[in-house]
């Protein structure tokens, strides 16, 4: 049943695409449509699989004389990443509402998109995981460059350089490891039950999870994801940062660290008093957070700001899969959820509601527009979007980030200082970032000559949905805390234990 | 083992689908000179390339039904089912190009046209049946003597001419060298058998140093393989568009298969080595560096190209390194996924030049600033190309991606522990991510730039293009669908294998 979230996004991307030109409303519905009917699947999969174990959706042959087969399977975590991916889709849908310009192309194209996405949480077979993540480069680099705004052109190219650099090193550690595992089968428990020595891990795994964490915006290799998000339509860059980054941690998890859990272990001889790839990607993980806040402090353009705080959110995520225990493995795959969730929020609050209708971001020339009375349900729901991202209580945000500083606490005590340090510029980015756009000073000039449109109905439910998802998980972290760990205990992982799990 | 005394029946039975070439070859321009006399050039056109289409059916049916088994005089004329395989896809890939040329108007004398490239065809079902030099020999100048003319056949232009000229002299200098390695190898096994030289070559001897390099000359001039290639570019960008995509497919095919076949049998004795950092001289590091030489300036220059026949030559540079990476394997699985990917390669390009003929009849150009408002006028054609060049970039599920995926993991199987190719791969892999660029770029122009003046958004359809227009959306079809099933034609592949080796 759950495959079905894949094959309606694709079905609905191809009716779209043979809808006659101006049917653009009929295309609108359609794909809302399709991208409720994934989403309830999705959820009605998440409350029947509460076990969080692993299930098989399909296995069939797929190219016998290779040993690939289509297999899908979900436990925990791909579960509730799943469910995470309708709900985005679904707002993501509601706040492109207003998109014009070849309507049935631009959903056409989201809907592929989000099918792949679902595609790659399902697959169980690697090669089948390798096809959906390539395939999602495509779409994506087409809604940017057609729908996208400030060099559009530019940042579609670069996303998608950085992608299929990306995709091309997990393609060499895929191969290499297929073919010495003896070429019979691409499945995962298949590879990751094999014993590959320990030098190829240690050479294997820094290159398969470098691969996968340029997509999820590992400094250094984050700079196609503010010059991305920026350039992308809305919907395209809550997509990007809800739910592609996390197929790139995602991958990290599922496939780097389960497939040569040794490469984390210490190396023979320590670097530049550096013993091993798990602190070189810790410490990657912490600049970023740091930088990402430091260089959102400093923007004058609204959706930069959001831009660099995704890059320091999911630093929080990779810090996370770093710490090698059940608390900081746990958390990172909350911060995945959550900042997808309030990570989509924010650009859709920037994107659509603020830069549609000002038709600017510098924040300079926003805070003159008084928007706090003009758009107020714009400033609310910054206001808790922004609460929820810098990690209060009740919201999502600080559960997971709670629980990454535990589990970094106990593995790397001196980071775990200066993540605090850098859960403390995130509050000051966002008061910021509010203070400018919404609450400012009225300035002397006058306020546009035009009254803002208000928010829109569609708008309005989508923003509900995500901030009553955030506070969901928030209050009650326990309903993807109990699908989650199952899955962490399971077979598959248990590669991981051996390889330094504490 | 073969029979030393041949029977004139087992000669006809091995080359009846060649007669029946030959003879639909003379009928064509038969009918073209005395029945269609009075027709206009279009309906000539049309019929002679359905003719020769016909005829070509008939020689893959006959292949497909009788299976004409074999082997004459010790491997001068074969017949098994890998055979068979590689000719029945040659005669597709040449019907596609026929169809190509169907609705093609830049000559007078299509019958002529049509019998070249059917004697072309004869040349490369010659070649991929073959173990024995001098058949080598006497078919790749078969082959190549048609496509020489083939490219010249535009006689309206004068890029054709040089172009074709510039083919014809690097042609005759690479036949020379392949020559003189053919005669060195004689010399060394007194034999023109394959199978006999590499009985007879044991180590790397001066003279044989000397005949590899000379065949890896004259082969990868026909395969365009860096340092071998400049002819490709202009013959890509002037040629007549049916010649052009016929030049970079079905030869390609016979090519690779023949120069597998000359370097894993015939130099067996003298493999060496292409481990990084452990070089053993032999053809292997010849073929490695060749190899790598053409991924990467095959990659890097096409960034450049304004053209986008150009840009398919360059490409096609870096396709030959990437097939390359088989050679230096030389496994039956590296067989297998040289001829899966030469083969959905060859259906990709004639489909991206299919497109091209089409486009440039409207615009009058190939150039990549003139392609915008190619998605609003043409959606369907602009779908093809893009599948066509997403193909060619490697992106899953087309065709591209599953044959780049499987030459790779070949190219590593052939010895799994210590996968001494990895680096080729790795460069490989690197290098095609190149390559997505420069296929974007393409794709960008006719996608998203908005075209300058609004005449590029009116359809002007010019008559005789139903054909080409039917061939892009098969072809189109046929690369989705043997990327999402590779099995389609990896099975039949994998199971006529082991009689080969």
């Amino acid at each position: 049943m759950l495959a079905w979230t894949i094959y309606i996004s694709f079905f609905g991307a191809a009716i779209l695409l043979l809808l006659p030109k101006r049917a653009a409303s009929l295309a609108r519905c359609l794909a809302l449509l399709a991208a409720t009917s994934a989403c309830g699947i999705a959820l009605a999969a998440f409350l029947r699989h509460r076990t969080g174990e692993l299930f098989t959706i399909v296995d069939k042959p797929w190219i016998a004389s290779l040993g690939i087969r289509y297999h899908l399977a979900a436990d925990g975590i791909s579960l509730s990443l799943v469910l995470l991916t309708g709900i985005v889709a679904i707002a993501g849908v509601l706040f492109s509402w207003d998109i014009d310009d070849r309507t049935n192309q631009f959903f056409a194209f989201y809907l592929l998109l989000i099918g792949a996405v679902y595609g790659v949480f399902l697959s169980y077979d690697l090669f089948l995981l390798f096809v959906f993540y390539e395939i999602v480069i495509i779409p994506k680099y087409f809604l940017i460059a057609n729908w996208g705004s400030t060099r559009r052109e530019y940042g579609a190219m670069k996303l998608a350089i950085y992608s299929i650099v990306g995709s091309a090193m997990v393609l060499v550690g895929l191969i290499a490891a297929y073919v010495a595992a003896g070429s019979s089968s691409m499945a995962l428990d298949k590879l990751a039950g094999f014993p590959f020595s320990a030098h190829f891990q240690m050479v294997a795994f820094p290159v398969v999870f470098v691969g996968f964490a340029i997509l999820a915006g590992l400094w250094p290799f984050h700079t196609w994801a503010p010059t991305g998000h920026v350039a992308a339509p809305t919907a395209a860059s809550m997509l990007l940062a809800g739910v592609v980054m996390k197929l790139g941690a995602y991958g990290c998890l599922r496939v780097a660290m389960t497939l040569f859990p040794l490469g984390l272990g210490p190396w023979s001889h320590p670097v530049l008093g550096i013993h091993s790839w798990r602190e070189v990607f810790a410490a990657l993980a912490v600049i970023g957070i740091l930088y990402g806040a430091l260089v959102a402090l400093v923007q004058r353009d609204f959706k930069f700001v959001i831009g660099y705080s995704s890059v320091s959110h999911m630093g929080f995520i990779l810090l996370g899969l770093m710490t090698l225990n059940l608390m900081g493995l746990s958390g990172a795959i909350i911060q995945m959820i959550s900042h997808g969730l309030i990570g989509g929020l924010l650009f859709a609050v920037v994107g659509r509601m603020v830069y549609a209708r000002t038709h600017t971001r510098e924040l300079a020339a926003l805070g003159p527009m008084n928007l706090s009375s003009a758009l107020p349900f714009a400033a609310v729901t910054f206001v808790v979007a922004g609460m929820a991202g810098m990690g209060l209580p009740g919201f999502s945000g600080f559960v997971a980030e709670l629980m990454i500083v535990i589990g970094a606490w106990r593995a790397f005590p001196v980071l775990a200082l200066a993540v605090g340090f850098g859960i403390l510029i995130g509050i000051v980015y966002v008061w910021w970032a509010m203070q400018k756009a919404f609450f400012a000073e009225r300035g002397h000039e006058l306020p546009p000559p035009d009254p803002l449109q208000p928010i829109t109905i569609p708008e309005k439910i989508a923003a509900a949905l995500l901030i009553a998802s955030s506070v969901a998980v928030g209050l009650y972290p326990q309903m993807v805390l109990n699908i989650i760990q199952p899955a962490l205990h399971s077979l598959l992982f248990a590669g991981l234990r051996r390889g330094g799990w504490q | 083992m073969s029979s030393i005394q041949p029977t004139y029946s087992q000669l006809l039975s091995l080359a009846i689908p060649q007669m029946i070439l030959v003879g639909t070859a003379l009928l064509a321009m038969s009918i073209d000179l005395l029945a269609l006399r009075r027709a206009t050039l279009s309906t000539r056109s049309a019929a002679t390339a359905i003719l020769g289409s016909l005829g070509c059916a008939a020689a893959a049916a006959y292949i497909a039904i009788i299976h004409p088994n074999g082997n004459l005089l010790g491997g001068v004329l074969l017949g098994n089912a890998f055979i068979q395989l590689l000719q029945i896809a040659i005669l597709a890939l040449t019907i596609a190009v026929l169809l190509l040329a169907a609705g093609s108007t830049f000559t007078r004398h299509v019958g002529e046209y049509v019998l070249l490239i059917l004697m072309a065809t004869v040349g490369m079902l010659f070649l991929v049946a073959t173990q024995d030099l001098l058949v080598i020999f006497v078919s790749i100048e078969l082959l190549s003597l048609s496509l020489y003319t083939l490219a010249a056949f535009n006689k309206q232009s004068r890029f054709s001419w040089e172009a074709a000229l510039k083919y014809f002299l690097f042609g005759g200098m690479s036949a020379a060298f392949l020559l003189f390695g053919f005669s060195l190898l004689y010399g060394l096994s007194n034999s023109t058998s394959l199978s006999e030289i590499g009985a007879h070559i044991h180590g790397l001897s001066p003279l044989l140093a000397i005949a590899i390099v000379c065949v890896a000359v004259g082969l990868g001039f026909k395969v365009a393989a860096a340092p071998f290639h400049f002819w490709a570019p202009d013959i890509y960008q002037a040629a007549p568009a049916p010649s052009a995509a016929f030049i970079a497919s079905g030869s390609k095919v016979a090519s690779f298969i023949v120069f597998f076949q000359l370097a894993s049998i015939g130099f067996a004795g003298a493999q060496g080595s292409a481990t990084w950092g452990h070089f053993v001289r032999g053809w292997i590091p010849v073929i490695a560096l060749v190899a790598a030489l053409s991924m990467v300036l095959g990659n890097f220059v096409a960034i450049r190209q304004s053209s986008v026949r150009r840009l398919l030559a360059y490409s096609a540079v870096a396709h030959a390194g990437y097939m390359l990476l088989a050679l230096t394997a030389h496994t039956p699985q590296s067989l297998a996924a040289l001829v899966y990917y030469v083969v959905t390669y060859s259906a990709a390009t004639i489909g991206a030049f299919a497109v091209l003929s089409i486009v440039e009849a409207q615009t009058g150009s190939d150039r990549i600033g003139d392609l915008p408002g190619l998605s609003r006028r043409e959606p369907v054609l602009s779908f093809c190309l893009a599948i066509f060049l997403l193909s060619l970039a490697g992106i899953p599920p087309l065709a591209g991606f599953f044959g780049k995926f499987y030459l790779f993991v070949a190219a590593l199987q052939s010895s799994p522990e210590s996968m001494p190719l990895l680096w080729l791969v790795i460069l490989a892999i690197a290098t095609s991510a190149v390559s997505l660029y420069y296929y974007l770029r393409v794709l960008k122009a006719s996608y998203i730039t908005t075209p300058e003046s609004s005449a590029a958004l009116t359809s002007g359809r010019v008559s005789g293009e139903e054909i080409p227009r039917v061939l892009c959306v098969l072809l189109a079809a046929a690369v989705v669908l043997l990327g999402a099933w590779p099995s389609l034609l990896l099975r039949p592949l994998l199971n006529a294998l082991p009689r080969v080796f």
